[in-house]
């Protein structure tokens, strides 16, 4: 029996690593939104002085991750391991930042849950007494992942109304073995979840009963309820995707709606700023996280939250021929101090 | 039997979410592509007029006015303006030539960066591609129904 598995699903962390630095960087549109004070970089081209989208995108998780380091006084080579993942095929975003920084790097592609996987794997590995400091990064670009996903930029269509707007942003969360906080204390591991919904245009829809089939693992396997978190917070299930997914919960006995909310609601102001559901992309819940609630835990505001966030694992191949979108949502626990 | 109740839970799920999708207005949206489609429409009639009354043949003046709406549509997406109009035109900027125009120039904008072999020309028929295919190939099919009805009613 693995010692430090709980439940099903879930592990505890006996050693929990303390995040010692976060650095976000978004685009011009994430930075009119109503978190935008709470960013700290945002960008006023979104080609970020680069000849392409995908460039942009590569040097926003790069500099992210330099922002991240600089702020501790950190240099690479103190750095054990490097976990990042992004949305563009091979996750170039991630790879070519690595090739720049040059700290030994494991690639994920968890579509949008990349920041909770690449930040459960960064932890397990302190825990487990492989590392001593940790790198967990995402990013996501509007443009690199409409040209990539949809239709060129230029092009005049319409999008539906449960379309969801990739968020331009790029998130780095730096871990360590001595630190004081807030620390990720609980992983709870995503299944790929498929209800058989085809639409690439409704992926909140998509990935809802992933994120609530983690969540209620989550709570079974800690014994937890929504009473002891101050915040339970999806990546980009957007509108429709939080609405279900609150519902599917309740039906399985625990009332989380009034702790829930969703990084693809928060980030953007969904009257004003023409996003339809809401936001999505790997950005979406790394720049709400390292951004905004890192810095509720810095002011005292939070004690323990859960971050879970989903990805929609389709390509444009796999919806030309017709398969359905499977989901995943990784969740992990964050607490400002541990004990007791 | 596993594989009934897993299409059983999966047939239930959609039938929740279809509940929960908001619908696009189809009222709004069809009189916004009415009136936008009118109005390219317009245009196209104010050019007609205008090489009619400058002495262009009626045979000749179609691909006259073609020639400027396909410059129009091409011009609006590279200034960046046609893919506005379409947000709110739908089906009225798509439909009208001016639309086919901005399904060509647009991934021709995009994919420049990839180089002028593999990006702009290999990409820039990846929207109007399925048109072309269909509507020669529809209109080939045409001209044969047409062919046979000529043999037949001599």
């Amino acid at each position: 029996m693995a010692e430090k598995k709980i439940g099903l699903h879930t592990v505890k962390l006996k050693n929990p690593p303390s995040i010692l630095s976060t650095a976000t960087i978004v685009g011009p549109k994430e930075g009119q939104g109503p978190l935008k004070d709470y960013f700290d970089i945002i960008l006023e081209d979104d080609l970020f002085g680069e000849k392409s989208w995908e460039k942009a995108e590569s040097k926003m998780l790069r500099e992210a991750v330099r922002l991240a380091m600089n702020k501790i006084n950190l240099t690479p080579d103190k750095v054990d391991y490097f976990f990042a993942g992004d949305l563009l095929n091979q996750i170039i975003s991630s790879s070519f930042a690595a090739r720049e920084l040059g700290i030994p790097f494991f690639g994920l592609y968890g579509a949008c849950s990349t920041l909770t996987e690449s930040m459960s794997l960064a932890a397990m590995m302190i825990d487990g007494g492989f590392a001593d400091i940790t790198i967990a990064a995402t990013s996501s670009h509007f443009s690199s992942a409409e040209r990539q996903f949809r239709f060129p930029l230029e092009h005049g269509n319409q999008r539906p109304p449960t379309s969801q707007w990739t968020v331009t942003g790029a998130g780095a969360v730096i871990l360590g073995k001595e630190g004081n906080g807030p620390y990720v204390t609980y992983i709870t591991t995503g299944r790929v979840v498929d209800f058989g919904i085809t639409d690439a245009n409704n992926m909140g829809a998509a990935m809802a009963p992933a994120a609530a089939d983690t969540i209620l693992r989550h709570l079974k396997d800690t014994g937890f309820n929504a009473a002891d978190y101050d915040l339970i917070m999806t990546g980009d299930l957007a509108k429709i995707g939080m609405e279900i997914a609150v519902d599917i919960i309740k039906q399985n006995g625990y009332d989380i709606s009034s702790k829930f909310t969703d990084a693809g609601i928060e980030i953007f102001d969904l009257s004003t700023q023409d996003v339809h559901a809401g936001g999505s992309g790997c950005g979406c819940s790394a720049a709400v996280f390292a951004g905004y609630l890192y810095s509720q835990f810095m002011s005292g505001n939070l004690n323990r939250i859960m971050i879970v966030s989903t990805g929609a694992l389709l390509s444009p191949t796999s919806t030309q021929q017709g398969e359905s979108i499977p989901g995943i949502a990784h969740a992990i626990t964050i607490e400002r101090s541990v004990g007791i | 039997m596993e594989k009934r109740k897993e299409n059983e839970i999966k047939n239930t799920y959609q039938q929740i979410v279809q509940k929960k999708v908001p619908q696009s207005s189809i009222l709004k949206d069809a009189v916004f592509a009415f009136v936008v489609g009118g109005l390219i429409c317009d245009v196209g009639q104010f050019f007609m007029n205008l090489f009619l009354s400058l002495g262009v043949s009626k045979d000749d003046v179609g691909y006259y006015v073609a020639t400027v709406m396909v410059f129009l549509g091409a011009f609006l997406t590279g200034i960046g303006v046609y893919d506005n109009i379409g947000k709110y035109a739908g089906a009225g900027s798509i439909v009208p030539i001016t639309g086919f125009a901005n399904s060509i120039v647009s991934p021709a904008m995009e994919y420049k960066r990839e180089g002028y072999i593999f990006g702009v020309g290999s990409k820039m028929f990846v929207i109007a591609g399925p048109i072309l295919v269909y509507g020669i190939s529809s209109s080939i099919l045409v001209g044969i129904i047409y062919y046979i009805i000529k043999i037949l009613a001599r």
